[in-house]
């Protein structure tokens, strides 16, 4: 009896629990578990929370309301593929995998099925191309662009002059980590410095033999980029051998509250950014209000606020605009993707669409272009403050050296174009 | 009642040893065929084919590869991973270089050119064995990644060291690249793993699978009857690494599109195509599909009713699906520790008495 019942219920719930239709679908593929859980749980909480908040506030999107069915990825590429399979099927608007080995696997797969790809700090840089790549964005800022705007910094700090510093590229020897390299090579060609490449295999618990070099060669500056366990451990080795923290710069997903050691460990630590730090916003007291008082919030609620969850706030705000703006230019409430892709190349964040969502200079005011899907690249430097254990904002949003990075995206696209057999559009 | 043998007279040598000699058993196998190629693609939704059908073929292909290194031959290795990598990557120079060349060569050239270096990596096989040989092989394994990761003509110069697939066909139909559909890519496999595994079964019981087998129970026995070690060992890298890099080939063009070596094949798919073997039944073609189908179909399953069914977090589920596939795979190998190929030939043996089993 107890079993026929048990299998009823189950039965009951495999038959209804098919999507409801005519909401607006945000996928989430997120990573709760693995050795990235760590980073890819706050992230997913924020892009969940933000569709909640607009769900509760405002009745979702221009009166559709959003759902945001999850699929765990682990990080893994092939469970990736796996998840966007069982979403894309559900109206999928967007998706933003935050993984870059994902993307390079979802980047023919919706250009195929007319749906857009919305990278945002991550994945392949030359998608800035938007002749070649037409369904990948990855505004505001790309790996190139904060590789650039690291070594700007650096020379701002040595007087406008690094001609013969060494400086070391400690990264995850993965596409993501090996994204920068070609920046850095022109770069360092431009400047005159010294480049040392030290990877650090996936999941990057073990960097003994990696610091041990670094510790024979004292590298004048230590760029990092690092993501999950990798980037705890290179900050303990570094203590560990007495390197000035000042010197050591992180991507951005180098610089989050787990990437810290304790008290004035890490105290000086810099990083690149493509979005303010904090929740000094708006938006703040009304996910307080509606989305955690209310019991919503995603995961377990004690992320609000870290960079890693603004990260996954902002990346849900670009969508939610991208669905307005959609809903405007077409005049229908419930969008396709085809219509989100086009509303995602028009795309227009300004300081007021900012300030209206919340989020007052929350990220850099720009406008995609049907040639230009990167943005404009600007980035910013913060550093963490040991003694108010938080991160601070020490450099302004500055533009990257685009004389460098735009024909490395032209070749690296063009070269993409010639191998898929891609003509690249008009624009 | 099933499995029934009386009545069922063979008049010729050939009619006794063929593969499925009980009629019920011949039929069944023709059923299977059937639905596989004829039912299943029109009822085949893009979900069911590419997450679900196409990894099952393509790991079926790995294990019944790996199951005759170690199931056949005994030769223990760890380096399936790397073996995979090395097809995968003979498949993405083959399909950049030679725009035009059609899929079944493209992957098929990717075998030999992965059988080649597994019979390299098979060479310390002729001096050791059991475990010293798979941490022989388990060397293959990191090497071939850290090579294939370090050079970059093998990635053709990309600025992350990610392959993709470009789109390539045979006879106009496309197989590869993202508007392939997955129904033909689902044939494709399908293709493959059947003519494989034929291939395999008539391998195994002939002269060259004798050869293994007797290696596999007593090599010095086997040598003094006259069987050449040499051969045998080297043939069964071979093969096995043949049939691993057709694998990979198909999992890099044909399922996950495009791949990163380090992640796509770590040391964590050799394991994986190990425990296919073991659970499925070592020495068995059918173990290596019951296997692959146990660790790919599992996993998703479980997942589609925790997540999609039950609705729960995804983190909970992906946790539970650990737990769940974990102790099942320690449950199987209790009860049935010669996996369950065997537990499929118990079944059969009850059922070939039933319903008067005295």
């Amino acid at each position: 009896m107890k079993i026929k019942q048990l299998a009823t219920v189950a039965l009951t719930t495999l038959a209804v629990s098919a999507p409801v239709a005519a909401d607006l679908v945000f996928p989430s593929l997120s990573y709760r578990t693995g050795p990235y859980a760590a980073g890819g749980t706050p992230v997913a909480d924020g892009y969940a929370d933000y569709f909640t908040l607009l769900n509760q506030r405002d009745g979702g999107i221009g009166g559709v309301m959003t759902s945001v069915p999850e699929c765990e990825t682990g990080y893994n590429t092939a469970k990736g593929v796996e998840c966007y399979e069982s979403t894309k099927g559900d109206g999928a608007l967007v998706y933003m995998p935050l993984s870059t080995g994902i993307t390079y696997q979802l980047i023919p797969k919706v250009t195929a099925d007319d749906i857009p790809l919305v990278t945002t700090g991550y994945g392949r840089t030359s998608a800035a191309n938007g002749a070649v790549f037409s369904h990948v964005f990855n505004f505001p800022a790309n790996y190139w662009a904060g590789a650039s705007r690291i070594i700007n910094s650096i020379m701002d700090e040595a007087g406008g002059d690094i001609s013969g510093k060494n400086i070391a590229l400690v990264y995850h020897n993965s596409g993501y980590g090996k994204e920068p390299i070609p920046t850095l090579k022109a770069l360092a060609e431009k400047h005159n410095f010294n480049l040392t490449l030290i990877p650090v295999d996936h999941p990057g618990q073990e960097q003994k033999s990696q610091w041990l070099q670094i510790r024979r060669e004292r590298p004048d500056n230590i760029i990092m980029y690092g993501w999950g366990v990798m980037n705890q451990v290179a900050l303990q080795e570094a203590a560990n051998i007495r390197y000035p923290m000042d010197q050591m710069y992180g991507i951005w997903w180098s610089v989050t509250e787990n990437d810290k050691l304790e008290g004035m460990g890490s105290h000086g630590y810099k990083g690149a950014t493509f979005h303010n730090v904090g929740t000094d916003y708006p938006i703040f007291s009304d996910l307080q209000k509606y989305v955690v008082d209310a019991g919503l919030a995603a995961g377990d609620g004690s992320n609000v606020g870290t960079v890693l969850y603004n990260r996954g706030l902002y990346g849900a705000m670009l969508a939610a605009e991208a669905a307005k703006t959609a809903q405007a230019m077409f005049g229908v409430k419930d969008i396709t993707s085809g219509q989100m892709r086009d509303a995602f190349e028009a795309l227009d964040i300004t300081a007021e669409v900012m300030a209206a969502a919340g989020m007052p200079n929350f990220g850099p005011a720009f406008k995609v272009s049907c040639a230009n899907h990167g943005g404009p690249g600007l980035a910013g430097i913060q550093q963490w403050d040991g003694k108010a254990q938080e991160w601070k904002l020490i450099g302004d949003f500055e533009a990257p050296d685009m004389d460098v990075i735009a024909p490395l995206i032209k070749a690296d696209s063009e070269a993409y174009a010639k191998e898929n057999n891609i003509t690249p559009r008009d624009c | 009642m099933f499995y029934r043998e009386s009545g069922d007279f063979k008049k010729t040598y050939q009619d006794d040893s063929q593969t499925f000699p009980i009629k019920f058993d011949r039929r069944r196998y023709y059923v299977v065929m059937a639905i596989a190629f004829l039912v299943l693609p029109m009822f085949m939704t893009d979900y069911f084919a590419n997450a679900m059908m196409i990894p099952f073929l393509v790991w079926a292909i790995a294990a019944l590869g790996l199951n005759i290194l170690v199931g056949y031959c005994g030769q223990l290795s760890l380096g399936t991973g790397g073996f995979m990598a090395v097809g995968a990557y003979a498949t993405y120079k083959l399909m950049t270089s030679f725009p035009g060349m059609d899929m079944f060569s493209v992957v098929l050239l990717s075998g030999f050119v992965t059988a080649l270096v597994g019979m390299i990596f098979g060479l310390p096989s002729l001096r050791i064995k059991g475990f010293y040989l798979a941490v022989a092989t388990l060397a293959a394994q990191f090497f071939l990644v850290w090579l294939l990761n370090k050079v970059p003509w093998f990635y053709n110069y990309s600025a992350s060291g990610q392959i993709t697939a470009p789109e390539r066909s045979i006879f106009g139909i496309i197989i590869t690249g993202p508007h392939a559909s997955p129904i033909t890519g689902y044939l494709f496999c399908l293709i493959l793993a059947v003519g494989l595994a034929w291939v395999a079964r008539n391998l195994t019981r002939g002269r060259l699978g004798r050869s293994w087998m007797a290696i596999r129970d007593m090599d010095i026995a086997a040598e003094i009857i006259g069987v050449n070690p040499l051969m045998a060992k080297l043939s069964a890298f071979a093969v096995s690494s043949f049939f691993v890099g057709v694998a990979g080939s198909l999992f890099f063009s044909v399922y996950l599109g495009a791949a990163e070596v380090t992640e796509a094949f770590s040391i964590n798919v050799s394991f994986a195509v190990l425990f296919m073997v073991i659970i499925g039944g070592l020495g068995s073609i059918f173990g290596s599909f019951v296997g692959a189908a146990f660790m790919v179909l599992m996993p998703v399953l479980l997942k589609n009713i925790l997540v999609g069914g039950f609705g729960w977090p995804t983190d909970l589920a992906a946790h539970l699906e650990f737990i769940i596939v974990g102790a099942l795979i320690v449950i199987f190998l209790i009860v049935e520790p010669h996996g369950l190929a065997q537990m499929a030939r118990v079944l059969k043996e009850k059922l070939r008495l039933w319903p008067f089993p005295h």
